[in-house]
C-alpha cells in the first residue's frame, strides 16, 4: 500500500481544540465560587448586624486562634505563588521544578487545612448553642471545600503536567487560577469572620 | 486523549451493532448509549424532555389549585397536604421546569451554532444533568414526606433542601459548560459579534445563572445547618421562604428566561427571510434584560415609588425602579422593535412562512414580555400588589412564555436534532392550544390580584388558606376557574406535544432535508440530523448569517 493510499484511509482530522477551554471554564467556575463567597459572607454581615445593634459583641464567648488564621492567610497567598512558579516551570520544560511546585503547593494546601482544623479545636464552638455556630461553621465549612478541591485540582494538574504534557501549562495556568480565587475567597472570611469584632 | 478533549460519540455506532441482535438487547444497549452519552445533543433533549414532563406535571397541578380555589369547599386536596402541593407546583414550574427547559435547548443547539464538534466538557454536563435530576427527586421525595417550605417532618425539610442543593450544582455545571463553550468553541471566523442570536442569549443566561445560583446555594447551606442544628437564626423550616424563595419568583427566573428571547429573536429574520436589523443593538437589548434581571435580584427587587409627594422623593424611588425594574422592559422592547423592524424589510421579499415554531417563539415572547412588565408593576409598592396574586400571574407568564419559545426552539431546531420536521398541521394547533391555555392561565390570576387575591410561596397552614380564600375578591371563582381551564390546557398541549416529538423521534414525520425553514445560521449546512460530532469539517466563518448568503446572495461565506 502506498503512502498516500494509507493517508487517504485516514478519518478526517480531530478539530484543532479549543483555545484556553480549561482556562475560561475554570475562570467561569470561579465566578460562580465568588458569587458564593460573597453571597454567605453578606448574609454573615447582615446577622452579625442584627446581633450588634443589641448592644451584644459577635461572638459572645469564643477567643479566635489569629495567629493560626493568619497563618493561614499567608499560607494560601504562598500557595499561589508556588502554582505560579508551576507554571513558569512548566512553559521552560522544567519537569524537577514544575513538579517541586506543585508538591509544595500540595503541602501547602494540607497545611491549610490542618491548620483549619486546629483552628475549629482550640475554639471548640458549638453548633448549637447560639447563632454563631451556625454561621461559623458554614462560612468556613465552604472555604474548606474550596481548597478541599483545590487540592484535588492540584492532584489532577500533577498527574497530568508530569505525565509527559509539561509544556501544554494551560492546565497550570488554570490551577494557579484557581488558586488567585481561594486565596481572594479566604481573605475575604478572614477579614469579616476573624479580624471583625 | 485529554480529560478535556473530547471523541465522536461511539454511541451510535454501539446502538448499531446491537441493532442486528435481540429487539431486548437493542433497548439495553441504546439506553445506555443514552444514558452515558457525551453528545451534546442527546444530553439537551434528556435536559428538555425531563423539563417538558416536569411542566406537565406543574400544569397539572396549577389546574388542581386553580378548581380547589374556585371552589367554596376546598375539598379536592387533603388539607394537611396542600402546603406541600403548593411548593411541589412553585418548584415544578422554576427549578423542574423552566431552568432545565432553557438550558437544555442551549446545550442541544448552542454548539452546533458555534461551528463546534461539541459542547465544552460535556461529561461535566452530564453530570449536571444527573445531578439536578437526583436533586429534584430528592425534592419530589421530601415533600411528599411532609417536609419543604414549613413541613413538620425534620429530616423531609433537610431533605427537601439538601435536594435544592444538589439541583443547583448540577445545574450550575451544565451553565458553566454553556458558557464555556460560547467563549472558547466558536468556528474560525466566528468573533463574538458574530455569533448567533440564540447563543448570544444562551450566554447571558448562563452567566446569570452562575451569578445567581450560588447565592441561592449559599443561603441553602446557612439553612440546612441551622434548621438540623440550631434553628436559632433563620426562622426554622418557615424561615426558609424568607431566605431562599426570591429564587422561585420575579425578577429572579426573568434571568432563566433567556434562552426563549434569544429564540424568539432568531425566528423574526427566518420567518420573514431577511437579514436581522442591527445586529449589535438587539445584543446589547438581550445583555440588558439579563444584568438588569441580575441587579434586581441581587440588590433591590421592591420599590417606594410613590406619587403623591415631593419631586425629590418621587425621584429618589423612581430612579432605582427605573434601573431595575425598567432596563428589563427596554431591553425587551429592543429586541422586539427590532425583530419587528427586520420583519417590515422582510415584507418586500413576500409573506412571512407562518409555521409552529414561528407561533410558539412569538407567543412565548409576547408572554415573556408582558411577565417582565408584570415584574416592573409588582414591584412599585404604590400599587400594593405584593402577596397577591399578581405574583403568580407574573411567574406564569415568564414560565410559561419561557416553555411556549423552548418549544418553539425545539420544533425549530428538529431536523438538527433528530432529523424530522414536527408537521405544522399538527404542530400548529398545539402551539394554538398552548398558547390559549397558557393566556388563560395567566391572565386571570393578574386580573385577580389588583382585586387583592392572595398569592406567593406559602410557608405555613396559615399562608395556605389565605390562598385559598376568594370569599372578598370579586368575581373570585370566575378568575380562578379560568386559571384553572387555562393550566390545564397547558397541560393538554404539553402532553400532545411530547407525544408529537416522540412519533418524530421513532422514524414518523416528514425527513428533514438540509434547512428546512430558511434558516440563516451555521448549524443548518450540517446534514440533518447533525451526526454526533455534528461536522465533518471546521470551516471558517466569514458572516453572522453564512447561510443566509449562500442561499439569497449565492455567495459562500
Amino acid at each position: 500500500m502506498s503512502t498516500s493510499t494509507a493517508q487517504l484511509a485516514l478519518p478526517p482530522g480531530a478539530a484543532p481544540a479549543p483555545r484556553r477551554q480549561l482556562f475560561v471554564g475554570t475562570a467561569v467556575a470561579c465566578v460562580a465560587g465568588t458569587m458564593l463567597i460573597g453571597g454567605m459572607l453578606a448574609i454573615w454581615v447582615l446577622l452579625r448586624g442584627r446581633v450588634v445593634e443589641t448592644g451584644a459583641r459577635f461572638p459572645v464567648d469564643y477567643i479566635i486562634p489569629e495567629v493560626a488564621t493568619n497563618v493561614m492567610l499567608m499560607t494560601i497567598w504562598a500557595l499561589c505563588l508556588f502554582a505560579q512558579w508551576a507554571v513558569y516551570s512548566g512553559s521552560r520544560g522544567d519537569r524537577a521544578h514544575a513538579a517541586l511546585a506543585l508538591g509544595v503547593t500540595a503541602l501547602l494546601a494540607i497545611a491549610f487545612i490542618n491548620a483549619q482544623a486546629f483552628v475549629y479545636v482550640d475554639m471548640a464552638v458549638e453548633i448549637r448553642a447560639d447563632n454563631y455556630g451556625v454561621l461559623f461553621y458554614a462560612v468556613t465549612g465552604a472555604m474548606m471545600a474550596i481548597v478541599v478541591a483545590g487540592l484535588v485540582f492540584t492532584t489532577v494538574a500533577a498527574f497530568r503536567a508530569l505525565s509527559g504534557r509539561l509544556q501544554e501549562t494551560e492546565i497550570l495556568s488554570a490551577h494557579a487560577l484557581y488558586w488567585y480565587f481561594a486565596a481572594a475567597a479566604y481573605s475575604a472570611v478572614w477579614f469579616v469572620v476573624y479580624v471583625t469584632k | 486523549m485529554t480529560t478535556i478533549d473530547t471523541r465522536p460519540d461511539a454511541a451510535n455506532a454501539a446502538a448499531d451493532d446491537a441493532s442486528s441482535g435481540s429487539a431486548v438487547a437493542s433497548f439495553f444497549v441504546d439506553a445506555a448509549a443514552w444514558a452515558t452519552t457525551t453528545d451534546h445533543k442527546r444530553i439537551g433533549r434528556m435536559y428538555a424532555g425531563a423539563g417538558l414532563l416536569a411542566l406537565l406535571a406543574a400544569a397539572s397541578l396549577g389546574a388542581l389549585l386553580g378548581l380547589e380555589r374556585a371552589q367554596d369547599s376546598n375539598t379536592l386536596v387533603d388539607a394537611d397536604a396542600l402546603l406541600q402541593v403548593f411548593q411541589a407546583y412553585r418548584v415544578g414550574l422554576v427549578f423542574a421546569a423552566v431552568i432545565p427547559l432553557g438550558l437544555g435547548l442551549a446545550i442541544a443547539v448552542v454548539p452546533l451554532q458555534l461551528g463546534a464538534r461539541s459542547l465544552a466538557f460535556p461529561r461535566l454536563a452530564l453530570t449536571g444533568f444527573y445531578s439536578w435530576l437526583g436533586g429534584l427527586a430528592l425534592t419530589m421525595v421530601a415533600l411528599g414526606r411532609n417536609g419543604g417550605i414549613g413541613g413538620g417532618d425534620q429530616q423531609g425539610v433537610d431533605l427537601f433542601l439538601a435536594g435544592h442543593g444538589l439541583m443547583i450544582i448540577g445545574l450550575l455545571a451544565s451553565a458553566g459548560c454553556v458558557a464555556t463553550s460560547v467563549l472558547t468553541t466558536r468556528a474560525p471566523g466566528m468573533t463574538m459579534r458574530r455569533v448567533p442570536l440564540f447563543a448570544w442569549s444562551a450566554l447571558i443566561g448562563a452567566l446569570g445563572m452562575l451569578l445567581v445560583l450560588p447565592v441561592v446555594f449559599g443561603a441553602i447551606i446557612y439553612v440546612f445547618l441551622d434548621h438540623r442544628y440550631a434553628q436559632l437564626n433563620f426562622g426554622g423550616s418557615e424561615g426558609i421562604v424568607i431566605w431562599i424563595g426570591w429564587a422561585f419568583s420575579v425578577p429572579a427566573i426573568i434571568v432563566y428566561s433567556l434562552p426563549a428571547v434569544g429564540v424568539a429573536a432568531e425566528m423574526f429574520p427566518v420567518a420573514c427571510r431577511h437579514r436581522q436589523v442591527m445586529r449589535g443593538v438587539s445584543f446589547a437589548g438581550i445583555a440588558l434584560v439579563g444584568v438588569a434581571a441580575l441587579a434586581a435580584t441581587t440588590q433591590q427587587f421592591v420599590h417606594d415609588v410613590t406619587f403623591d409627594t415631593d419631586g425629590e422623593s418621587f425621584v429618589r424611588g423612581a430612579v432605582p425602579f427605573l434601573i431595575f425594574a425598567g432596563l428589563p422592559v427596554l431591553g425587551l422592547m429592543i429586541v422586539l422593535g427590532l425583530g419587528l423592524l427586520t420583519a417590515k424589510q422582510g415584507l418586500a421579499n413576500g409573506k412571512p412562512s407562518i409555521s409552529a415554531p414561528l407561533v410558539l417563539s412569538l407567543v412565548g415572547f409576547d408572554m415573556i414580555v408582558g411577565g417582565v412588565l408584570g415584574n416592573a408593576l409588582y414591584s412599585v409598592t404604590d400599587l400594593e400588589l405584593i402577596g397577591t396574586s399578581f405574583e403568580e400571574g407574573t411567574v406564569l407568564l415568564i414560565v410559561y412564555g419561557t416553555a411556549l419559545g423552548v418549544m418553539g426552539g425545539l420544533a425549530f431546531w428538529a431536523p438538527k436534532l433528530w432529523g424530522r420536521v414536527l408537521p405544522n398541521k399538527q404542530a400548529l394547533p398545539i402551539a394554538l392550544l398552548a398558547s390559549l391555555g397558557a393566556a388563560l392561565a395567566t391572565i386571570p390570576l393578574l386580573i385577580a390580584g389588583f382585586l387583592d387575591q392572595s398569592g406567593g410561596v406559602p410557608a405555613n397552614d396559615d399562608d395556605v388558606s389565605s390562598l385559598l380564600t376568594i370569599a372578598g375578591v370579586d368575581q373570585g371563582v370566575l378568575w380562578n376557574t379560568l386559571s384553572f381551564a387555562g393550566h390545564g390546557l397547558v397541560a393538554l398541549a404539553v402532553l400532545a406535544f411530547v407525544g408529537l416529538m416522540l412519533k418524530t423521534f421513532t422514524g414518523a414525520g416528514q425527513v428533514a432535508d438540509q434547512n428546512p425553514f430558511g434558516g440563516h445560521t451555521i448549524e443548518w449546512g450540517a446534514p440533518s440530523p447533525a451526526p454526533a460530532d455534528n461536522y465533518e469539517k471546521i470551516v471558517t466563518v466569514a458572516s453572522p448569517e453564512p447561510q443566509f448568503d449562500l442561499t439569497y446572495e449565492g455567495s459562500r461565506s
